[in-house]
């Protein structure tokens, strides 16, 4: 038999993104605590078309954790109060009957919101594309086992590379800083030969864009690891410091 | 930008500054407590150990300059960070929560390092930039703390000292890039030592003046 709960909603509602926001009340009715997060907001949204309202806006896609879109502050809690989960791998029954859920949108200055809990991420794909990639010329592939590769530096950089972009780093850090994401793209590459060559202008170019961007500092208060839904470590923040200061005082790159 | 500037202006690089000149400040400390614990060896012994390290002449000066600088990097840099970092979320939330990241010093650093910066203040005032003639450095430390407003001060402040040293020890060295899993768990576990080690050490001493020796 499926339980079901009531809750008290306040919801971020914005506009647009020079409009004045607010937080606005509604109450969830009968909610199965099978549901998820997300679905719980669907809920609300039919309710909300057939009063004639406007449903709130929130970013979504895969609904199984792995794609990225989805996340908002739940309670304080980027991705709410589980730990290694994203919001639609949330489900309502850590809630009780008669809960307050305050959801919030990411909150960074180079997050602007669009509307009520959907922001702007491209400062995320603005990084990537000031170096987080490789270069491979063009032409046929190469035997697979031609680099030798040792399984714990493979194990290293596809644990940074479970990062899907989602976010919730900025949102957690107190600081807005986005350097567990950052840390994860460059380590990705500079745990494998592949990425190596260049490891220098990767550094330099992804942590100039950061700064340019107008995210904050790195204070190492550690709420990025702990919110991460892929628990992504600070190891990768501790080697993207290496990595940057190799690049800065001793590589030829400027 | 010429590349030094520009590496060590980045985030990254100010990050780098933080954690060099917080690294010297205990460095000092841990060489100031030793020779503070001469007191317990009666007045003479101090008087001797002040004396001796006076005579360094100008060695102390070139140490003193060093120690000036690496205050005013470790300021203003630090003053830059929490500006920017303030900056940095226009909007703030309604509800915030940890998820067990933050510590008790990661959430004060700029107000302990504030603090602190006023106390050294004080304290130089109280026994550097004061006049030694007809006297001895242990008569003026007694005297001092035969006001109890003092001795609550100083106590206060090394307490302040130690919440700040929780998180800046281990902090300036995952700055540095040395976070390793062989030896993060001690060195974390360092800093909660050594910042117990400077609010007992020093912090003990007013005390023992006031109502003691």
């Amino acid at each position: 038999m499926t339980k079901t709960i009531n809750l008290n909603l306040k919801v971020w509602r914005q506009k647009g993104q020079n409009k004045k926001g607010r937080l606005e009340t509604y109450k969830a009715v009968d909610i199965s605590t099978d549901m998820s997060f997300l679905e719980m907001i669907d809920v609300i949204n039919e309710q909300l078309t057939h009063k004639g309202k406007e449903p709130v806006a929130f970013d979504h896609d895969c609904r199984e954790g792995i794609c990225g879109m989805c996340g908002a502050v739940v309670n304080g809690r980027p991705h709410g109060p589980e730990m290694g989960t994203t919001l639609c791998q949330l489900h309502m029954r850590h809630f009780s009957d008669n809960d307050t859920i305050v959801i919030e949108p990411w909150r960074s200055r180079a997050f602007p919101v669009i509307k009520d809990l959907a922001v702007d991420r491209s400062a995320l794909d603005k990084m990537i594309q000031a170096g987080g990639f490789i270069s491979i010329n063009t032409g046929g592939a190469q035997d697979a086992n031609a680099i030798p590769v040792p399984q714990e530096a493979a194990e290293l950089a596809m644990d940074a590379a479970a990062c899907i972009g989602c976010g919730a780093c900025v949102a957690a850090c107190p600081n807005a800083s986005p350097m567990l994401f950052v840390s994860a793209k460059v380590s990705q590459f500079a745990l494998l030969p592949q990425g190596k060559p260049e490891a220098a202008k990767r550094a330099i170019s992804m942590v100039r864009e950061m700064d340019r961007l107008g995210f904050g500092n790195c204070t190492n208060e550690r709420e990025c690891e702990a919110e991460c839904p892929k628990e992504i470590s600070i190891t990768n923040i501790a080697r993207l410091n290496r990595e940057y200061f190799k690049a800065g005082f001793l590589s030829a790159e400027k | 930008m010429n590349w030094l500037a520009s590496t060590l202006l980045s985030s990254i690089g100010k990050k780098l500054m933080m954690a060099i000149t917080g690294l010297c400040f205990c460095g000092f400390l841990a060489g100031h407590l030793a020779g503070n614990l001469t007191i317990y060896l009666g007045k003479d012994a101090f008087n001797s150990y002040a004396e001796h390290l006076h005579s360094l002449g100008p060695i102390i000066t070139l140490v003193e300059l060093g120690l000036l600088f690496s205050a005013l990097v470790h300021i203003l840099t630090g003053a830059t960070l929490f500006y920017q970092n303030l900056k940095a979320r226009p909007v703030r939330y309604s509800v915030n929560k940890s998820a067990g990241g933050r510590t008790l010093g990661s959430r004060t650093m700029p107000y302990t390092g504030f603090i602190l910066l006023v106390f050294i203040v004080l304290h130089l005032i109280n026994f550097h930039f004061i006049d030694k003639t007809d006297t001895t450095i242990y008569q003026i430390v007694h005297s001092a703390f035969a006001n109890y407003v003092y001795v609550v001060i100083y106590v206060f402040a090394m307490i302040v000292a130690a919440i700040h040293i929780s998180h800046g020890l281990w902090s300036a060295f995952q700055t540095l890039g040395a976070n390793h899993v062989k030896y993060m768990p001690f060195i974390r576990g360092l800093s909660y030592v050594f910042s117990i080690i400077i609010v007992l050490g020093f912090g003990f001493l007013p005390i023992y003046l006031a109502y003691i020796a």
